[in-house]
């Protein structure tokens, strides 16, 4: 596209190291071969994922404009996937391991970020770099440009090792038990294009925390966490595994108290083997490990790691790096000097320092945090960082899951003076971790599967929340939020205080934009407990319904309770009545604004996510069966709460049944009675006939209430138990979106 | 040299508050208003002094664009073009003026925006091509002063910026 993309190779040649240029090559061949129909889509596709290349909404050429929806007619009609048209710009997603980026290295971004991009990086909840808009055709040259500076692309995307992540502050943290770093950062390069990690069935996700208590890491929500520990003076690793957010969230189980730091890497390799030989690899839906682990039990899941183990050849670089690790540390550029107390600071430093600043385990340093909106910053601030930490660091920077930049060993002494040079940069918001500090997935901005806009939403209340940040006192101010612009849980909504996910709703003939709340999920204890979900509210009532939690929280907190405490102690259907009053949604002509999404004034569609547009008149009965089954949910909740697994487990299940029945009563009229007449008649209308599909992961919704019909009446314990409330949730989502996209298309409305 | 933008500033007085031109560019997509295809809207009104408000297009992008704290008409163009360095600039000198015309008469903005066309920068995205150096000032002055006539041009920026100038006539 551009014509300096073929020169760039010509330009950078020697700078970029083996594999990584011959790997571009083979890409830009690849995009070649495409081009002239040469290479299927389909496998195109998987090709261009592993190279971090991913797709973005409207790439299918479809687009509502608020009225109807349109198509985008690009010049070429070649496609980069299937339905994934090639003109269409994408996401490019930039690894970086353990978040650790230089000065150099944030230069090149912002180039990259001005030359194909549409001037703004993103920071994303895995501490990767993501620019969007890009063009397939630009991707060699970025890539090239990247790798001259030791940044990969490579399996960013696709069913591969996805990027390391640690803390961003592993090796000056207070509460560490070691630095981590070095590990993060074998372990990604050693699994970076390895043979035994090309056959998973999904992404597989790896994070390292220096310390079990903290959330920096979050490592409990990944397929494999490791934190750091000691036994004997030895260092090694409490291993866990089979942890995912996504539909089906589910912590991870702890694997080994103890891996020695030299079995890390190995026996990291050896459960790859595993999943990549045992893991699902038909249905993407059950592909990830969490699946595998629970399928298998994690005795027989470790058996197996144990004897694969055994017979994985051997390789110098399990060990080879550990000889660096006891002498790698990152230096000061200047030397340790206390704040001096007693002198004027600048005009906003207080707060800023009480809340941006982090006291290092070495005394007289100090790690900055810069909290990014909605985690974006310009060209020119990457710019201003990089000159910044040449100044005061030695470049030592970092991103972080909170999708915000640290920079760490800073003299205490010069804070003042970084204060004020990030300041002018316009990056010294003072609120990095509070309420204000909102952390949001792309959701309907750039992401195909974004059902409603979490970052207009996250946007509206940072800036709300951002007017009250003075008047709020440590209880409400240090809650978290966290947004997602559909279950997929990008945003990690599971494990925040206050945590939302994207919906929809049929409400008075229109589809309505609303968010799925979820009270207390834990962030500390590397994300301990995922809330669960009450209840969906129209998305413009979500800062009110905020407001209301958040004040009830502040009145009737019982000493030094926390949040998730306080959720518990009222119990699910008050925090559910708490909603309750934010649900109704006015007629149209009453308010509009119900109607459309935060920042995006078109009229809210679903037909983004390549189904079709909803809108009509009517207040079909379904509308009320629907709501009567997510209350049956959420009275599944509150059987669960209080102790009845068995009540709770039946009636999750009973409201799928209430659900499917719902839907071909909606269809048929004469509905069917008794269960197995109505499993088997939504097979056949709805599952075989796909109908009931969800676009992204077809038809798993339907398949967990297959096997939730099959378990029916048999024991289950409170862990599966929560898991079906979460199954059965989900199902009635699907519901909603089978039901909306049905009366989007006549034909299957009067069938 | 391909990858000209043209940012045309506002007048010192208009009014507007830039989140309002977000459902103009909606309306632009729906009407089918400009010559490129029109992809989608893009807004970073929460970054300061950056990118602002973008209609994302196949062939180039508008913006009403924030960097350094100076709201511009930004026309970005991405696809390549054929002819001279002149016939390049003046299509997107004419686009980023039509786009311009088009927003000053906008009812959404009715008499409170105004673009000052004799205050404006040019800026080439590619550094590989065309890096801010003396040497690239030196190969597009004349081009940009022959196209320009009378105005008074400055190369603009940091060697790490897009080579960029300033164009000011009084
Ligand atoms: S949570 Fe959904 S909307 Fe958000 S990025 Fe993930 S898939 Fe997209």
């Amino acid at each position: 596209m551009r014509p300096s993309n073929s020169q760039w190779k010509a330009q950078l040649g020697a700078s970029i190291p083996e594999p990584m240029a011959s790997e571009i090559d083979v890409f830009e061949n690849e995009i070649a071969l495409r081009m002239q129909g040469k290479i299927e889509d389909r496998i195109f596709a998987e090709t261009r994922l592993r190279r971090g290349a991913y797709g973005q909404r409207y790439d299918n050429g479809q687009r509502s404009d608020g009225t109807t929806t349109r198509t985008i007619v690009y010049p070429s009609t070649n496609t980069k996937g299937p339905g994934t048209l090639w003109d269409a710009p994408g996401m490019m997603r930039i690894k970086i391991p353990f978040g650790g980026l230089d000065a150099v290295q944030l230069e090149v971004l912002a180039d990259l970020a001005e030359e194909y991009s549409d001037g703004i990086a993103h920071i994303t909840t895995r501490q990767d770099v993501q620019l969007h808009f890009i063009h397939i055709e630009d991707t060699p040259a970025l890539m090239r440009r990247l790798a001259a500076v030791g940044i990969t692309t490579r399996e960013a995307c696709g069913n591969s090792v996805r990027n390391v992540t640690a803390c961003p502050i592993a090796g000056v943290c207070r509460t560490q038990t070691f630095d981590v770093t070095p590990y993060s950062k074998a372990i990604a390069y050693f699994l970076l294009g390895h043979p035994d990690c090309q056959t998973f069935g999904r992404k597989l996700k790896i994070a390292f925390s220096g310390c079990k208590d903290e959330a920096c890491a979050l490592v409990r929500l990944h397929d494999i966490g490791a934190i750091a520990t000691t036994r004997d003076s030895k260092r090694g690793f409490e291993l866990w595994v089979g942890g995912g957010l996504g539909p089906v969230p589910q912590q991870a189980r702890l694997y080994e108290e103890f891996v020695a730091e030299e079995e890390i890497l190995p026996i990291s390799q050896a459960i790859c083997r595993v999943f990549g030989r045992l893991g699902e690899k038909k249905n993407r839906n059950t592909a990830r490990l969490k699946f595998l682990v629970s399928k298998l039990g994690i005795e027989e899941f470790r058996r197996l790691v144990v004897e694969e183990r055994k017979i994985l050849p051997f390789d110098a670089r399990w060990t080879d790096y550990l000889k660096d690790v006891a002498a790698y540390k990152e230096e000061p550029l200047k030397p340790a000097q206390l704040l001096q107390i007693g002198v004027a600071q600048p005009e906003g430093f207080a707060q800023w320092h009480q809340n941006n600043v982090y006291q290092q385990r070495q005394a007289g340093y100090s790690t900055v945090t810069i909290a990014l909106p909605l985690g974006d910053l310009t060209a020119t601030q990457l710019r201003a960082l990089a000159d910044i930490s040449r100044k005061y660091i030695k470049e030592t920077i970092r991103t972080t899951v909170e999708q915000n930049i640290v920079l760490r060993w800073i003299s205490e002494a010069d804070l003042p003076a970084v204060f004020a040079e990030l300041k002018a940069a316009g990056l010294s918001t003072p609120v990095a971790g509070t309420i204000v500090d909102v952390s949001s997935c792309p959701g309907t901005d750039t992401c195909k599967l974004g059902i409603a806009s979490s970052r207009g939403l996250a946007g509206e209340l940072r800036t709300r929340l951002a007017a009250k940040n003075a008047e709020m006192d440590e209880t409400i101010g240090g809650l978290r939020i966290k947004v997602s612009g559909c279950f997929n849980s990008c945003g990690q909504h599971h494990v925040a205080d206050l945590g939302f996910y994207g919906v929809s709703r049929n409400k008075n003939g229109y589809t309505v934009p609303h968010f799925q709340v979820l009270l207390g999920g834990e962030w500390a204890n590397n994300a301990g407990t995922y809330g669960l979900a009450i209840g969906a509210v129209p998305s413009k009532r979500i800062p009110d319904t905020i407001d209301l939690i958040t004040t009830r929280f502040r009145t009737e907190r019982v000493d030094k309770e926390t949040f998730q405490s306080w959720v518990k102690r009222i119990g699910k259907a008050e925090c559910k009545k708490m909603i309750d009053g934010f649900t109704a949604v006015p007629t149209h002509d009453e308010d509009a604004s119900y109607y459309s999404d935060w920042g995006d004034p078109r009229e809210f569609s679903i037909g983004d996510i390549g189904v079709g547009e909803c809108a009509g008149e009517v207040v079909y009965p379904i509308d009320f069966e629907l709501v009567a089954c997510e209350r049956e949910v959420f009275e599944a909740q509150l059987a669960l709460e209080a102790g009845n697994v068995e009540k709770a487990g039946r009636m999750a299940y009973e409201s799928m049944l209430h659900g499917a029945q719902a839907l071909l009563k909606f269809r048929f009229t004469l509905a069917p009675e008794g269960a197995d007449k109505i499993v088997e008649d939504f097979r056949v209308n709805y599952f075989d006939t796909e109908i009931f599909f969800d676009p992204f992961v077809k038809g798993k919704f339907a398949q967990d209430f297959f096997k939730a019909h099959e378990e029916a009446g048999k024991p289950r314990t409170a862990e599966k138990t929560h898991q079906l409330i979460e199954e059965a949730q989900l199902f009635i989502e699907a519901c909603y979106s089978c039901h909306a996209r049905m009366t989007a298309t006549p034909a299957k409305v009067t069938a | 040299m391909d990858h000209i933008n043209v940012k045309i500033f506002l007048d010192e007085s208009s009014t507007i508050n830039p989140a309002d031109i977000v459902p103009v560019f909606h309306r632009w997509i729906k009407e089918t208003v400009c010559p490129e295809v029109l992809i989608d809207v893009a807004e970073y009104l929460h970054v300061p002094a950056g990118p602002g408000v973008l209609l994302i297009g196949h062939e180039a992008n508008y913006s009403l664009d924030n960097r350094e704290n100076k709201l511009g008409l930004l026309y970005n163009r991405k696809a390549k073009l054929e002819g001279t360095f002149q016939q390049k600039l003046a299509q997107a000198h004419q686009s980023a003026l039509t786009a311009c015309d088009r927003l000053e008469a906008d009812p959404a903005f009715a008499g409170k925006l105004k673009f000052n066309r004799k205050s404006l920068e040019v800026f080439v995205n590619d550094r590989l091509l065309a890096p801010n150096t003396a040497e690239t000032w030196k190969t597009l002055q004349p081009e940009l002063a022959a196209y320009f006539q009378g105005a008074k041009i400055e190369k603009v920026g940091e060697p790490r910026d897009l080579f960029r100038v300033a164009v000011n006539r009084d």
